[in-house]
Parts: structure tokens; sequence; C-alpha cells
């Protein structure tokens, strides 16, 4: 994380895959009991990576950082529970899911990035799919959208505190 | 969304960091002191007999004592409660120093005065003045405060913003202080809590809007 904080790309990416690996363990015991579905898991897992992205800053660097994470990831579950306490109906989707089994999960997962993305300027939405789905840098996409690769980066960043904010309305 | 895509545009938006919350919230504290500090010196000033009574007054000198026995634990509990992961339980009784000290400070007014007075001492001559400047002062580090919090993840937006309002209540107390002639523990027992109040309320209803992440 420290290299992370330092701009290290690489060194960022895997410690988020090792974070959201630990992370849908310690989601799925946390909702244990509660009939949360797997891909809503996967839903609170990709909001505390978000919120761990975003919030990056506050994590003191001179404390350890297991603890920083675990207190994020369970305020976003407090949240998730929060919100089914306060519209039912969303438990009932819930059930049905589980019932239908994992094997929705990509659907499912499709489906919910199409809404989330849709919230999004057409323009955004196109840059953070190249970057995320297909994988280009943000050098590639600058020289095919004819923007500076600053531009890009801008836009990136805007978007994904805007997917946050997406997540967080669901909420409420 | 697959989380390994997410995870590439995280990583695509590495250098995006923002500066370390605990520099963000002492420049706000400090830029907002500063608005207020201004204001106060261009709009109301020092009470002219500043440095000979600050030299005599115990009184005078202990609402300092007073202000800054909520502003500066305010102030270090602020900084935790940007965080995520500050365990907020074990500290928050620094928030006592203050009504502690007060009460002491009341008992000795008490033992020194006679009955007769105490109401005078109480009502001052300024009280309305004093309910209105207090809070007008904390306006610019009460925004400077919780816009700093708004860049951090306080687990309890709540507390979070009642802490913020106490530090700018605070800082105003402070400086209406070295401007205001009623020097009793008594009338800062009546008055400045109630501004400190209002304005602890005011952040705790404006945090849990505004601080959620």
């Amino acid at each position: 994380m420290r290299a992370a904080i330092a701009g290290d790309e690489a060194a960022y990416r895997r410690l988020l895959a090792d974070l959201s690996k630990v992370l849908r363990g310690v989601v799925r015991r946390g909702l244990a009991g509660v009939g949360v579905a797997r891909d809503d898991v996967e839903d609170v897992v990709q909001d505390v990576l978000l919120a761990i992205h975003l919030k990056r800053h506050t994590w003191d660097t001179l404390m350890p950082l297991g603890p920083w994470v675990l207190a994020i990831a369970r305020n976003k579950m407090i949240d998730d529970l929060r919100r089914r306490g306060r519209r039912p109906e969303v438990a009932v989707d819930l059930t049905q899911f589980d019932i239908e089994g994992e094997d929705q999960q990509p659907v499912i997962d499709a489906h919910d990035v199409t809404r989330i993305l849709n919230g999004l300027s057409e323009r955004n939405r196109d840059i953070v799919q190249s970057i995320s789905i297909d994988g280009h840098s943000a050098r590639e996409v600058a020289d095919r959208l004819g923007m500076t690769e600053v531009a890009v980066r801008v836009a990136l960043h805007r978007s994904l505190k805007a997917l946050a904010d997406i997540y967080q309305e669901k909420k409420t | 969304m697959k989380t390994d895509d997410l995870i590439n545009a995280l990583a695509a938006d590495a250098k995006s960091v923002e500066p370390p919350i605990a520099r963000t919230l002492a420049t706000a504290v400090a830029a907002g002191a500063a608005v207020s500090l201004a204001l106060f010196l261009f709009t109301f000033g020092l009470r002219p007999d500043f440095s000979e009574t600050a030299s005599t007054s115990i009184r005078f000198m202990f609402k300092f004592v007073l202000t800054l026995s909520v502003a500066v634990p305010a102030f270090l509990l602020v900084r935790g409660l940007s965080r995520p992961d500050f365990d907020a339980r074990r500290q928050l009784w620094w928030l006592a120093l203050a009504p502690v000290l007060l009460l002491a400070g009341i008992f000795f007014e008490l033992m020194m005065l006679p009955a007769g007075e105490w109401e005078a001492r109480m009502m001052g001559h300024n009280s309305f003045y004093c309910l209105e400047v207090i809070p007008l002062l904390s306006l610019a580090p009460f925004a400077a405060v919780l816009y700093a919090l708004k860049s951090g993840a306080p687990s309890n937006p709540v507390v979070a913003g009642a802490v913020g309002g106490l530090l700018s209540a605070g800082i105003a107390a402070t400086l209406y202080a070295s401007h205001c002639t009623d020097d009793s523990p008594l009338f800062v027992a009546l008055w400045y809590t109630i501004s400190f109040i209002l304005m602890g309320v005011l952040g705790a209803v404006v945090g849990s809007r505004l601080l959620r992440w």
C-alpha cells in the first residue's frame, strides 16, 4: 500500500487483487445468516474496494493496514444491512437469486454494471470500459479519443467517484 | 462489473491519491481559524484592558483554559474520527475535560462570591451578544472542518460532525473570550455552553447528511 500511495500501479494492482480475496471471505462471513446471495457479496466487495481506493489517504502509513481495511469493510457491510432493513423488497429479490444459484453471477454482474455505468456520461463510460474491461492503458485510450493522457486520468478518477456515489444511492 | 475489471480501473487510477487526511484537516482548521481571527480583529477586537487584565485576572485567564480545553481535545479527536479505523469509545472521554474544569470553576466562584451576586455575574452584560458572536465566529472553522472531514472516512458521521462543531465553537469562543468583559465562570457556564451545544448539534446534523461515504 505504501508503494501504491506512491503511485506504483503494478504493486497497487497486486494489493487490490489480494485484498479482494480476503474481503470476499470477510464479507461472506460478515453477512452470513442474513440470507445474502453471492452476487450481493461481490457487490459489497466492489463497494469496499472502491472505498479503499477513494479513501486510501485516510490510512495512517505508520499503522498496520489490516484494521483499516477491515474497518472500511465493516462500515460497508453495515450500510448494506441497513439498506436491506429499509427496503425489504430487495431481500425478496435476494432469495430469488439465492435459489437460482451461483451460475447467475456473471449475468447479474453484467446487468448491474450496465445500470451503474449508465449513470456516467457516454465518454466517461467509454473510458472506464476500455480501461477496466478491455484492459487498455490511459495512454491508449487518450490516443483513441484524441484527449490528453491527463484528461483521461482525470475523467477516470471522476468516474470512479461517481460509481461510489451510485453505490451510495442504491443504499439510501 | 467483474471485480477484476474494477481492479484494473482502480490500478489505472493509482496516481490520484489525495494528501494525507491529517494534513488536510490541519490546513483546513488553520485556514478556518485565520478567517475567524481576521473577522474578529476587524469587527470586534480585543477588549481595551486586554493586556492589564490578562496579567492580573485569574477569571479572565480561566476562560481560555476552558475554551482551549474544548478546542484542543476536539481537534485531536477530529483527526482520529476522520479515519475509519479509529476507536472513538476509548478517546471520547477527553471531551469531559472541559465540563470538569467548568464545574471546578463554578465551585470556586460560588465559594468566593456572596450569594447575592451570583445571578448578576451569571447574567453578565453581554449575554445575547455572546450568543450571536460565538456561532458567527464558528462559521468559518465549521465549514472548513466539515469540508476536510468530507475528504475523510469517518465510521461515525454524526459523532465526527458533532466534534467538528465543538472544535469550531472552541476556536470561536477562544477569540470571543478576549473581547468579552464577563469573566465569571458562571457566565461562561451558561452562555458559552449554549453556543457549544448549538454548534455541536449543528455538526451532528450536517455530519449525518454530508459525511456519509
